[in-house]
């Protein structure tokens, strides 16, 4: 095995643990605190669903690559990783639970700071906005469900001992299914970005296949699994008592209001009927399972007259919340400058961006007004913000406007290499799709938006749709599939090919 | 793994039977007493009395066994364990009354008090009362497993009866001391009727912490 690839994966496996040891007592941590179940089983269960989750529904999340699909070398992710391990790790550590998902966002916007690549604001400030959103949000459900649930009791009146046994049946259930989803939506954060460096290979057993990428998925999760038996304790016990003492019904109120929290920002299907009535959708975001399990905890205190709630702790955390995406953006950048100039490791792809006449031309189709930056024709720019920063001197650009700059001016070499799409997986693609991509083989592209045109010519199957709201799952749907083709196809340009720079 | 589901179920549905069990053996303890002082206020100790006791003496030894089957049963599972130190307490504090029961009879059976005959109506009124109260506070009981919003009302019942036997005992005592009676006799007969009211005084306690387990079993 490869000595780098232990190193790199290194610090893939600490952000495992992490997560582990933090999210995992996002799940749990009411059931334990309320003592509805033992420490040694809530950590059996966890650990088991989340191995399944990670191997069995893992892959699917990581076509999409998660949240650090933009980082494209692997000392870039080892350092991203590393970051966001760190502070949620140093939360831990204080007993407070830190929240993974800033962590990661913070470690690549430390990232894009370090490369120059420029951070999509927009996408940013959805972010930020659900930071906000998610825990009062969670709250608000356990509001509801809490009224629900007591009407219901009321209604029902079962026997001290049966409500006990059906609470412990739901928070087991409720806890398993959290660690499957868990294990399934965030081992790509941990492993996604070393699957290009994996030397495992794929198993046949008689009618099953273990995927290279399932085996390095269950290595992922087992790092999980350790974080959990390992640390995630001292947080659960945060969580499910210190913050306030929760009684087990309530334990399970939360749980399954974290749950419809994560569910809303992270359901395809949802959004789609939404969009189908006519109704607003809500963002598919990263969001929280700390904020959201914090937001429902003070949600029931507040409901009972909020004198039950540690209103110190309450306060450490948002502290805490706070210090996660600086500390690890921070830190991030600390490490890729120690790989970089220290270690002499490549941290990001070389980049070029490169204003052409066919990139002037597709911008004007665009509505852009390309007047201005006639003058920055063929001059090419190694990083995005230098490009960005260079264009605005001529022409003040919107978020909207930068996105579209840098999408249309992005140069490299894109070569549709026969062997490389027999190796598609042919159920992700339709017939259409899969022929165009045939019909194309063996060319090459050096703009990724000539090779979706090229693809879009063969068929509408390769073609955005017009940007309203009903065709907004059918874009992005065709966005994730054309990012994961031009990954897939890009070839480094060797650097001593490069004409004279910016 | 500590827990399967069927075993879970059913382990609950087993220990929800004892508990009703138990508060079964309270409520026929106490209608025992009622009918076994019925016995001796008209016959003084006969064999039925006898027998009544015997009854009451059986019921309190299956009561205090099935108390403790509950209590290691919920322990050793860890069911319930927000509230179990509370569901423990409310037991063993009923099994005081059976206590009561029985220990009343047993000091009735030995030193065999004699009632002058014109203070019989109220004695009669005053058992009648206990009992009633200790019969209200097994209702209170029995409603936090399973129907909180009534533990409230028998909780009132309680009180208002325990108010009334307090009432009723301090009368007959009156009664008794302003009688002619020798005081040995006079004092003997205070210590009974204080017996008595000592029921409905346990009932009271027992429903003013029942207050509060009821309060804490909110979710």
């Amino acid at each position: 095995m490869d000595l780098s690839f232990l190193f790199f994966i290194s610090s893939g496996l600490f952000l495992g643990w992490s997560l582990g040891a933090n999210d995992a007592a996002n799940i749990f941590g009411t059931a334990v605190g309320s003592r509805m179940l033992r420490f040694s089983t809530a950590a059996l269960i966890c650990s088991v669903f989340v191995v399944l989750g990670a191997v069995i529904d893992g892959a699917g999340a990581a076509r999409a690559l998660g949240s650090l699909g933009g980082i494209n070398q692997i000392a870039g992710a080892f350092a991203t990783a590393l970051a966001a391990a760190l502070s949620v790790f140093i939360l831990v550590r204080m007993g407070l639970t830190a929240s993974t998902t800033q962590a990661i966002v913070g470690a690549i916007v430390g990232w894009n700071l370090f490369t120059g690549a420029v951070t999509d604001t927009q996408t940013l400030m959805k972010i930020l906005i659900t930071w906000v959103a998610c825990p009062l949000l969670a709250g608000v459900f356990a509001v509801l469900i809490f009224k629900s649930v007591e009407g219901g009791l009321h209604w029902l009146r079962p026997h001290l001992l049966s409500l006990d046994s059906f609470t412990r049946v739901a928070l087991i259930v409720t806890g398993a299914f959290g660690a499957y989803t868990l294990g399934a939506n965030n081992i790509a954060n941990v492993m996604g970005v070393f699957m290009a460096v994996s030397p495992f290979e794929d198993l046949d057993f008689a009618n099953f296949r273990f995927s290279s990428t399932q085996q390095l998925f269950l290595l992922g999760s087992l790092a999980i699994a350790v974080g959990v038996y390992t640390y995630s304790k001292r947080v659960m016990l945060t969580v499910g008592s210190k913050l306030m003492e929760v009684s087990p019904v309530s334990a399970w109120i939360i749980v399954v209001s974290h749950s419809l929290v994560l569910f809303l920002f992270a359901s395809q299907g949802l959004e789609q009927q939404l969009i189908a009535l006519g109704l607003p959708s809500i963002p598919l975001v990263p969001v929280s399972s700390t904020q959201a399990i914090i937001g429902a905890v003070v949600g029931i205190g507040l409901l009972k007259g909020g004198h039950a709630v540690n209103w110190r702790l309450v306060g450490r955390i948002g502290c805490g919340w706070l210090f996660t995406p600086v500390a690890a953006a921070l830190i991030c950048m600390l490490s890729l400058f120690v790989l970089q100039n220290l270690l002499h490791l490549s941290v990001a792809r070389e980049q070029r961006y490169l204003i052409s006449e066919a990139s002037m031309e597709r911008l004007e189709a665009q509505g852009f007004d390309t007047a201005p930056l006639q003058v920055l024709i063929d001059i090419e720019y190694s990083s995005a913000r230098q490009l960005v920063t260079s264009a605005q001197r001529y022409l003040p650009l919107s978020n909207e406007h930068q996105q579209q700059l840098i999408n249309s001016t992005y140069h490299g070499r894109f070569f549709l290499n026969a062997h490389k799409i027999g190796n598609l997986d042919r159920t992700w693609l339709s017939d259409e799709q899969w022929q165009a991509l045939n019909a194309l083989a063996g060319q090459s592209f050096a703009y990724r938006w000539q090779l979706q045109e090229a693809l879009a010519d063969h068929t509408k199957a390769w073609g955005l749709k017009p940007d309203i709201p009903a065709n907004k799952y059918f874009n992005q749907d065709l966005q994730q599939k054309l990012s994961y083709l031009y990954r897939l196809f890009e070839l480094e340009i060797p650097q001593k090919n490069r004409p004279g720079r910016y | 793994m500590n827990m399967k589901f069927p075993t879970l179920f059913s382990r609950a549905s087993k220990i929800e039977r004892k508990i009703d069990q138990f508060f079964d053996k309270v409520v026929m303890a106490g209608l025992l007493f009622r009918q076994a002082m019925k016995l001796y206020i008209l016959h003084g100790v006969c064999a039925e009395f006898e027998d009544k006791m015997a009854q009451v003496e059986a019921l309190e030894s299956e009561s205090d066994q099935l108390r403790r089957e509950i209590e290691t049963e919920l322990y050793v599972h860890t069911l319930i364990p927000d509230l179990r130190a509370d569901v423990m307490s409310l037991l063993e504090d009923v099994d005081v009354l059976i206590n009561l029961f029985e220990a009343g009879l047993f000091k009735f059976h030995i030193e065999r008090p004699k009632f002058p005959q014109e203070t019989i109506p109220e004695l009669d009124r005053l058992l009648e009362t206990v009992c009633e109260c200790v019969e209200q506070l097994i209702q209170a009981a029995r409603s936090f497993f399973r129907n909180m919003e009534a533990v409230r009302d028998y909780n009132c019942k309680v009180q208002l009866l325990e108010s009334e036997a307090d009432k009723l005992s301090t009368a007959l005592l009156r009664h008794i001391f302003d009688s002619e009676l020798d005081l040995a006799h006079k004092i003997h007969l205070r210590y009974f009727v204080e017996r008595i009211d000592k029921l409905a005084n346990t009932a009271e306690d027992i429903s003013d912490r029942l207050s509060i387990y009821a309060i804490k079993r909110r979710i």
